[in-house]
């Protein structure tokens, strides 16, 4: 198809107007006829072909022609022009059966913005892991790294290095979870479910020599009976620093900086002598109430106070275990010598901390699976 | 424990502060005050005070009474504790017979061990009637019940020191007193009125005929003081924390004197503990005939009172505790959070100083603290100390208690708060593995849930039969492990598997009308080695469980709505093993539907295999176990072996260059028999090796179960290659081509070719 370029009378703008609404209407009858996807790009290439579009020809042919004071006229109206072309371009091309006009003139009100969005639903981060995944990345600014261990333990890593004494209530059946056909073994090897992530201090000590900074996430066992607050099954994270001068204001101060971290920048900790076999001087560590800032509410019992872990500077019975089972193993036994090195360790429920967070009033929940409880949590 | 301010005010009269000021110090210091209550004012117009409701850790017996807090408040507050000096009356002179004759007291050698001290004191003429004075005051506002004068002197004495006592009426004791083993199965019955049968390791205190109480725990009724008793003898010993202990679990009896006594009673408190009672009792008549008896075993005295002193450093404090608030002058300028760095960089410079002057701990405080507690301090040059340690305080044994004493009466809150030097961190070898994990089934739609550890010897046999629990490298049997002390009947075994978890939770979801469910969990399953003895090792591995039920998923054009969650599983263990660099690359997977497990239903799933090893078993749980557990429609699991990929390198992409030139597709349709698998059609395709194919998809699958369109036994195929060149724009001659070699290709293997539209 040979291109025509209309004749143009005169750069005046009755003229103008004239000859571009003749243009407009070839556009519209055209694009009326499109039906299929290869008339709309036969359509395209014909007025917007890049070298014998018909916007380029007549273009060229009037603007070369035109007086300079026509020309910002003359542009302007190219541009309606390209535009109407550009929206015949961009109407969807109906069905061979529908009717055209219905394609061309979608009322706008069928479009109701207040219905719910479409989503792809992404799964459901865990609120306890959640937690421990963003108290592991406190310390791990602070300089800790991450170490795991075993869910099953022996007697010696669990109580005896830990400097529990042998007949300690922990030790009981009643609190502890042991396995099965165990009494052929020594006591320190007998195999139980770890009550606390502490055995993984010793671990580390004796299979690392200081300086050390670490971090150990985890699910830990206890033969408890089920109720709101207490779940035989949950997970601590313990902290482990020792070095040549670790001390006791060190401990406060990444307690009370891990603790701003977490819960806030206003947030206070509060420590108190407390008891623990492996530490020594032993903490308990408060934080100021989440919920009121510390002047009294229900969530903290109106104390103003929240208890919310355990720490302590590492006892050196503990140091001397570590010595004698790196003895044992073959490894320089002098490095944890009580007298070179200090260190503390600190521990804390994430059950206990994820329940203060979310406002989760059951632990039991956090085990349950149950869709209506997790999905509360993405 | 209840302690009075009412009492601590009296024992020591110089505290200034006010109760609930008091109640705060003495929490912040280990000295766990738990409730105030208001006593409010006496018939007199006098206030009666506080009552402290007090939680005492079980190492600090000495300070469960009210001398004990008195001690550490005097401390605390630096103020004088006045001694505690009972008055007598003079002994009776008139008994020369009695001086010559000291009441008969003998601890049976084979008690020795267990009775360190044993002091006995014969008050005669004495008046059994209520108790007056303080006791009768402090006792009601106690709350303590009030029995007679005698036996009320003894517990006021507990009370107020800490110390147990006994009182016996004398005149039911047939001879002396002699501390010894029971007979077994002597009888004794106790104050509470209860019989009791000993056991050969029962420790009592006896006459020369029978037993009187057992001791350190509760009296005999025989002996007890009663409105006539006119003399009385007055015990106060010290017993073996193990032996009362023992005897307590035994006969159930936990009694205030037993609860001392089995945390370490004070060597030296009980001739004191036997004056304070007499004189109590005295107060309201009677004599003291003869001496006190005091029996010491040395031996005892030696590991307790006399234990030996211990050394102190000052260094040593302050190498252990660090900053104070207090320390230095500087502290303003620089902040509060101090590095150690800082601190070392401070005292090399200060070097020449002498450091102990700088820290708030200074050798005075230390000193004056530790005294306070009854410690005798002797200084031996350069901050270094001897500890001579007050026999009250048991739980005192090394230089780090010592230290800890310190910071405790220092009080916690009045140290910096310091950061020690960060060290590099080292990353955890499959943390990253791990957290892509979680990450990619996140975003597949999964949501991420924990369940029990423990599994059901039933579940087990199920979902992880022993047999297929394969043996170790050293070719040792694989066994499920079993717990000595299970949570419940349910909870029997270690997981050998995380499925029977999964599937409760999916079973829980359902049952609450949840419908439409994916779930994984990231956790720990767990094998032992069994030998003669038992478990010998137990192998703990990580697993990874997937659950979907769903009652929405709509049949596409390639799946069946029933067979689209077998292929979600599928595809997910394909997008996980796709985060790994796997040696051999994508073709290093591949799965199979031979040898399922006996929980899936058959023909309804499959196992995933990585290099010829078992990665993955996943399909739709039977029908039968379905119905069993009452499940309103299908689940679906997939249990993967993750720990066979967590140890892989994460895969690093590398760029490839994208054509400039466009692609093209062309789409092919043909009719298969059943049994032709798209497996060995794609097989085929490639086998071509058509040049610039880029891929091979398919798009639908059409069957008619009516056998119209298409026969049964038959379906139709249509599929699509994309053809794209790196160097030139492709021309319809190349798809002819490249369309007739596939055309033949598959027919030739069987396929028939249907027109579109057909
Ligand atoms: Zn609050």
């Amino acid at each position: 198809m040979t291109p025509e370029i209309p004749h143009l009378p005169s750069y005046e703008d009755p003229a103008l107007d004239a000859a571009f609404e003749a243009l407009h209407g070839e556009v519209a009858t055209r694009s009326a006829r499109i039906t299929t996807l290869e008339e709309r790009e036969t359509f395209r290439l014909d007025w917007l072909g890049r070298k014998q579009g018909r916007l380029k020809l007549i273009g060229d042919a009037w603007l070369k022609a035109a007086p300079a004071e026509a020309r910002r006229a003359l542009g302007l109206r190219f541009n309606q022009l390209k535009q109407a072309v550009d929206a015949a371009l961009e109407r969807k091309v109906p069905d061979g059966s529908a009717s055209r006009s219905v394609a061309s003139a979608v009322p706008k009100a069928s479009l109701d913005l207040s219905l719910p969005g479409l989503v792809r639903r992404p799964g459901t981060p865990h609120p306890l892991l959640e937690t421990m995944h963003a108290m592991v990345k406190v310390f791990g600014d602070l300089g800790y790294s991450v170490n795991l261990g075993p869910q099953v333990e022996t007697d010696f890593y669990n109580f005896e290095a830990l400097n529990f004494p042998p007949n300690h209530p922990a030790r009981d059946t009643q609190d502890t979870l042991l396995l099965a056909n165990q009494s052929g073994k020594a006591a320190r090897d007998r195999l139980l479910m770890r009550t606390h992530t502490s055995p993984v201090q010793i671990r580390t000590m004796v299979a690392n020599d200081p300086p050390l900074r670490i971090v150990i996430p985890g699910k830990v066992h206890r033969n408890d009976a089920a109720d709101a607050t207490h779940s035989p099954i949950f997970h601590q994270i313990e902290g482990l620093a020792v070095g040549p001068e670790i001390t006791f204001s060190d401990l406060k101060g990444t307690l009370d900086h891990a603790m701003k971290a977490m819960f806030g920048a206003d947030v206070r900790t509060r420590f108190f002598p407390s008891f623990f076999p492996f530490t020594e001087p032993s903490a308990d560590v408060q934080i100021s109430c989440i919920f009121c800032g510390g002047a009294g509410c229900r969530k903290c019992k109106h104390s103003g106070w929240i208890e919310l872990l355990g720490c302590g500077m590492v006892d050196p019975a503990v140091f001397a275990a570590v010595t004698d089972e790196r003895r044992r193993q073959g490894r320089d036994p002098e490095v944890y010598d009580p007298r070179r090195v200090s260190g503390f360790a600190f521990g804390m429920g994430v059950e206990r901390i994820a329940m203060i967070r979310h406002g989760v009033a059951d632990i039991g929940q956090f085990y349950s699976g149950d869709l209506r409880f997790l999905e509360q949590f993405g | 424990m209840k302690i009075l301010t009412a009492w601590l005010r009296a024992i020591l009269p110089t505290i200034s502060v006010s109760d609930r000021q008091l109640a705060d110090d003495l929490t912040l210091r280990g000295i766990a005050v738990e409730g105030v209550h208001d006593l409010g004012v006496s018939p007199s117009g006098e206030m009666n005070g506080h009552l402290f409701e007090m939680d005492i850790t079980t190492n600090r017996v000495d300070a469960m009474n009210h001398r004990g807090i008195a001690r550490e408040i005097a401390t605390m507050y630096a103020l004088e504790l006045p001694a505690l000096e009972p008055v007598l009356p003079a002994v009776r002179e008139a008994g020369a017979a009695s001086a010559a004759r000291p009441f008969s007291v003998r601890i049976d050698p084979e008690a020795e061990a267990l009775c360190g001290r044993f002091t006995a004191r014969v008050l005669r003429g004495v008046t059994v009637r209520p108790s007056s004075g303080e006791v009768k005051t402090f006792f009601e506002l106690l709350g303590q019940k009030q029995i007679s004068n005698a036996v009320d002197a003894s517990n006021f004495t507990l009370l107020g020191m800490g110390h147990p006592t006994h009182a016996f009426d004398l005149d039911r004791i047939e001879g002396g007193i002699v501390v010894r083993l029971a007979r077994r199965g002597e009888v004794l019955k106790l104050l509470d009125g209860t019989t009791r049968t000993l056991e050969a390791d029962d420790l009592v205190v006896a006459d020369e005929q029978k037993a009187l109480g057992l001791a350190g725990v509760m009296g005999g009724w025989e002996s007890m003081i009663t409105p006539g008793t006119k003399n009385v003898l007055v015990e106060a010993a010290w017993f073996d924390p193990a032996a009362v202990r023992r005897s307590s679990r035994r006969h159930g009896l936990h009694t205030d004197a037993s609860h001392r006594f089995e945390r370490g009673a004070d060597f030296n408190a009980a001739p004191l503990a036997n004056d304070l009672v007499a004189e109590l009792i005295l107060r309201d008549g009677g004599t003291i005939d003869g001496t006190m008896v005091d029996l010491a075993v040395p031996a005892i005295e030696q590991r307790t009172a006399k234990r030996a002193a211990i050394s102190l450093s000052v260094r040593e404090v302050q190498r252990h505790l660090g900053t104070t608030v207090e320390d230095g002058k500087s502290e303003g300028r620089r902040g509060e959070d101090r590095t150690s760095e800082n601190k070392k960089n401070e005292s090399r410079q200060g070097e020449d100083r002498d450091v102990a002057g700088e820290s708030a701990l200074r050798s005075a405080v230390v000193e004056q603290y530790l005294t306070s507690l009854g410690c005798r301090m002797t200084a031996e040059g350069d901050g270094s100390y001897s500890v001579a340690l007050p026999s009250w305080r048991l739980d005192l044994e090394r230089e780090i208690d010592l230290i800890e004493e310190v910071a405790r009466v220092f009080g916690y809150n009045r140290f910096a708060n310091t950061l020690p030097m960060p060290l590099p961190v080292l990353r955890h070898p499959v943390e990253a593995q791990e957290r892509a994990v979680r990450t990619r089934l996140l975003a597949l739609g999964f949501t991420e849930a924990i369940s029990s550890t423990f599994a059901s010897a039933a579940e087990a046999a199920l979902f992880a039969p022993e047999e297929t629990s394969g043996s170790t490298g050293e070719g040792v049997a694989l066994r499920h492990v079993a717990m000595e002390n299970p949570l419940s009947a349910e909870a029997t075994l270690l997981r050998p598997t995380m499925l029977p978890g999964m599937l409760a939770m999916l079973a829980n979801n359902l049952n609450r009308d949840v419908r439409e469910a994916r779930l994984f969990e990231q956790g720990q399953v767990f094998l032992g080695t069994a030998d003669d003895e038992g478990v010998g090792e137990v192998m703990e591995t990580a697993s990874l469980v997937l659950g979907v039920t769903s009652e929405t998923t709509e049949r596409t054009s390639l799946y069946s709505a029933e067979d689209a969650p077998i292929f979600e599983l599928k595809g997910v263990i394909e997008s996980l093993a796709s985060l790994f660099t796997l040696a051999g690359g994508a073709e290093s997977l591949r799965f199979s539907s031979e040898k399922v497990p006996a929980w899936m239903e058959a023909g309804r799933g499959g196992i995933a295999l990585l290099h010829n090893r078992p990665l993955a078993v996943f399909g739709e749980l039977s029908r039968t176990e379905q119905a069993a557990r009452k499940l309103r429609q299908p689940v679906y699991l997939a249990t993967i072996a993750i720990s066979e990929l967590l140890t892989l390198p994460l895969q690093v992409h590398t760029a490839r260059e994208i054509s400039r030139f466009q692609a093209v597709e062309r789409d092919l349709s043909f009719l298969f028999p059943d049994t032709t698998k798209w497996h060995t059609i794609a097989a085929t395709i490639e086998a071509l090796a058509l040049p610039e194919l880029e891929r091979l998809l398919p798009l639908e699958i059409f069957r008619d179960p009516k056998g119209k369109a298409i026969a049964v036994g038959q379906h139709s195929l249509l599929f699509r290659l994309v053809f794209h060149s790196a160097t030139r724009t492709l021309t319809d001659s190349d798809l002819v081509e490249a369309s007739r070699r596939v055309t033949e290709a598959l027919t030739a293997m069987g396929g028939v070719q249907r027109m579109p539209g057909s």
